[in-house]
């Protein structure tokens, strides 16, 4: 696919952790409401390619151009506040606040932003009832499934409004069946609000959920929409 | 899998008698199915036939006149062909898959691109049996579970295959 009217691209990145070169000149794109997946095997790099995009870690090299933006002259400061603004992140493990509710944890971004309790609360809310979680509102992570707590986790990523979510293997601590429902509910959020979502698994069956695949191998990424 | 096909890319590494022929794809590719030698010589008068091999020379000894067979331009540019066309994904794919990779590292071509490729097009069908699925009822979504599943134990081996491949290349041109 190409960049033209893409919310966000890198170009040509280059990250070497000691001798080890993670990112070797690797390129990507992505429109809003868009849904790609990022595979590749381990080692490969994509983890480090999603950390560049997200504006986490500085590419040696190359440029990463967010909305008019380029990230990689930003200040830690600057980023810091576009990640928190802009951009949602969900990982393997769901990374809850063990000592907040689930609804608090999904009301904290909100928080942070300086959003009024009861409102952010109600947002969040809302958006647990979305993600099939409302029932668990006053429960602690400690307290729910797997399951729930990453659908808890995805509600707290989504809660914000983000133009681009990160997931990082979302569902890799999931069974087959909270996995499914876990895409079907992300993807399904995310493309409703036009929010762009970069997906990294290793599973073909939560890739197969995305709208194409760019593969990363050698620290470079290929794009694999309308190979053939 | 397509006999004519590896025959031609087998033949890409020099001229070969059919007997040669059928010796080198039994030690590569057929240990449970090896070749007939009447289904080497319609293969070969096929190819022939279409231009896609010639008579390179012919010996005449004290038994039958033996034919040596060439690869020409028109029978290089249908294995290339062969080789970039993703095959239709489904069960028990491995065997082609697997002829298709050393055919490739044989023959000196990108084998990773060709697995990309393929991996492209399985998680093409999977996309489209996920759609499938989510606006199916239990019986579709248990039926595209069954084809999801598969798919994945051919993507699986398309991995490991990739991440291998140095080692078979080795093992291939030894």
């Amino acid at each position: 696919m190409t960049p033209a009217g893409s919310l966000l691209i890198a170009t040509s990145l280059h990250k070497t952790y000691g001798h080890t070169p993670a990112l070797d000149g690797a390129d990507f794109s992505i429109h809003p409401g868009e849904v790609v997946a990022v595979m590749g095997p381990s080692g490969s790099g994509k983890s480090t390619l999603l950390h560049c995009l997200a504006g986490i870690v500085k590419p040696d090299s190359g440029s990463v151009h967010y909305n008019g933006r380029e990230l990689t002259t930003l200040s830690d400061a600057e980023r810091s506040g576009l990640r928190r603004g802009e951009f949602g992140f969900v990982f393997q493990f769901g990374q809850l606040v063990p000592e907040l509710s689930c609804v608090e944890n999904v009301a904290l971004p909100l928080r942070l932003n300086g959003t009024k309790r009861k409102e952010a609360e109600d947002r969040a809310s809302a958006w647990m009832e979305r993600l099939e979680v409302a029932d668990v509102a006053h429960k602690r992570p400690g307290e729910v499934s797997g399951g729930q707590g990453q659908r808890v986790a995805v509600a707290r990523s989504l809660v914000t409004g983000p133009r681009v979510l990160f997931a990082d293997e979302p569902t890799g601590a999931l069974d087959s069946l909270n996995g499914e429902r876990v895409m079907e509910l992300l993807t399904e959020a995310a493309r409703e609000s036009r929010t762009a979502v970069v997906l990294v698994t290793h599973e073909a069956r939560v890739a197969a959920y995305s709208d194409r695949e760019v593969v990363v191998r050698d620290g470079k990424a290929r794009d694999m929409a309308g190979v053939r | 899998m397509s006999i004519g096909h590896t025959l031609l890319g087998l033949l890409e590494g020099g001229p070969r008698h059919g007997y040669d022929l059928k010796r080198a794809f039994d030690e590569r590719f057929g240990h449970d199915r090896p070749l007939h030698y009447g289904q080497v010589y319609s293969t070969m008068s096929r190819l022939l036939k279409n231009g896609l091999v010639e008579v390179d020379g012919i010996e005449h000894g004290g038994g039958p006149e033996r034919k040596r067979y060439a690869i020409t331009d028109a029978g290089i540019t249908d294995v290339e062909g062969w080789l970039t066309q993703p095959e239709r994904p489904e069960p028990y794919l491995q065997s082609v898959l697997y002829t298709k990779v050393v055919i490739a590292l044989l023959t000196g071509r990108d084998a990773a691109d060709l697995l990309d490729v393929q991996r492209a097009e399985h998680l093409r069908l999977m996309r489209d049996l996920t759609q499938r699925k989510r606006g199916g009822d239990l019986s579709d979504q248990l039926i595209c579970d069954h084809a999801l599943f598969h798919l994945e134990a051919d993507l699986r081996w398309l991995e490991l295959t990739a991440a291998r491949l140095g080692q078979l290349a080795k093992a291939v041109r030894s």
